[in-house]
């Protein structure tokens, strides 16, 4: 009995890490910590990742109109159908492993999609979903 | 006396050749001389930072596909925070990069033969945004349908360049590498 345990304790272990985590993920929840923002939620990450907001042009815009609702597939640029590759660092590793380069996409982004920049709460919380997904 | 001659015309046209290609952007010229069945179009793009920042949402148009005056009036902070209704910010020293860049090397600093037209058709007149309101562009694409462009579900655009020009990235646009999808007898 004592043996499972150790064994499913040392499953959900080797689990855990599995996590993904670079120095730039970790750089920029250091960040957002600094920022003000406290817990980060994958669950809230998740929700907004398919939030709409009506833009100014009269369409509704999430992050999946150019991203991929499921993470581990490829996504397409609104405008100019350019395949984006998927978010999931499981199946796309070069994902948020330069901190320059989430911050230049925070930025554009969450301006084109939701008309202004996001809070650091919310890049957290999307941070932690997108790096979790499997 | 005559081969006096021989040398000042030697010299004349070796200070000529360097003459010119320093007025050149950088080694383009060699480049240039060297390859000559590749001056029909324009010249491909050598900068890596370019491509990534360009490709990451379009074809990565080259610098000689427009002249300098239509890249300063691009590539300013503001002009890229609305870049045809999309955010293409960039951080400060990446944008002088990428400017530099096309300025360097825009049509009417090339010797690529579409430069050389482009540079031409754009004198004179208010310096394009788009590359598809050049007039030697749009001359070039009047007489196909607009079934094949428009209306052609894996086209759309003529914005588009590579989705037909299969050698576009390497700066060719001659009309044996085109390829319409879907009309493969055009």
């Amino acid at each position: 009995m004592n043996y499972k345990v150790a064994l499913v304790f040392c499953g959900s272990l080797a689990f855990a890490s599995l996590a993904f985590a670079t120095p730039a993920t970790d750089a920029e929840f250091a960040e957002f910590k600094k920022q003000g923002a406290t817990k980060f939620s994958a669950e809230q990450g998740k929700q907004n990742w398919t939030r709409e907001v009506a833009s100014p042009e009269g369409d509704k815009r999430s992050c999946t109109t150019c991203h991929d609702a499921d993470l581990t597939k490829p996504g397409k640029h609104a405008k100019t159908k350019k395949v984006i590759d998927p978010m999931a660092p499981s199946v796309n590793p070069e994902r948020f492993t330069d901190q320059k380069k989430i911050e230049k996409w925070f930025k554009r982004n969450c301006e084109w999609t939701w008309g202004r920049e996001c809070t650091a709460q919310e890049k957290g919380d999307f941070l932690k979903f997108l790096t979790g997904a499997n | 006396m005559t081969l006096n001659k021989t040398k000042v015309a030697a010299l004349l046209g070796l200070s000529l050749l360097l003459g010119s290609a320093s007025a050149m952007a950088e080694d383009d010229f060699w480049s240039w001389l060297g390859t000559f069945s590749h001056t029909a179009g324009v010249a491909p793009v050598k900068n890596k930072q370019y491509n990534e920042e360009c490709g990451s949402c379009h074809f990565a148009y080259q610098p000689g596909l427009l002249p300098a005056q239509s890249w300063e009036k691009l590539l300013t902070p503001a002009a890229l925070h609305n870049h045809f209704g999309e955010v293409a910010d960039l951080d400060k020293d990446t944008l002088d990069a990428i400017r530099d860049y096309a300025l360097a090397n825009s049509a009417d600093k090339s010797y690529y033969k579409l430069s050389r037209k482009i540079n031409t058709a754009t004198e004179g007149v208010e310096a394009p945004l788009r590359i598809t309101d050049v007039s030697v562009i749009k001359r070039k694409h009047h007489s196909i349908p607009e079934k094949m462009i428009k209306d052609n579900k894996d086209v759309k655009s003529l914005s588009y360049c590579n989705a037909c020009h299969t050698k576009a990235e390497q700066g060719v646009f001659k009309e044996d590498t085109v390829s319409i999808p879907n009309y493969p007898d055009y």
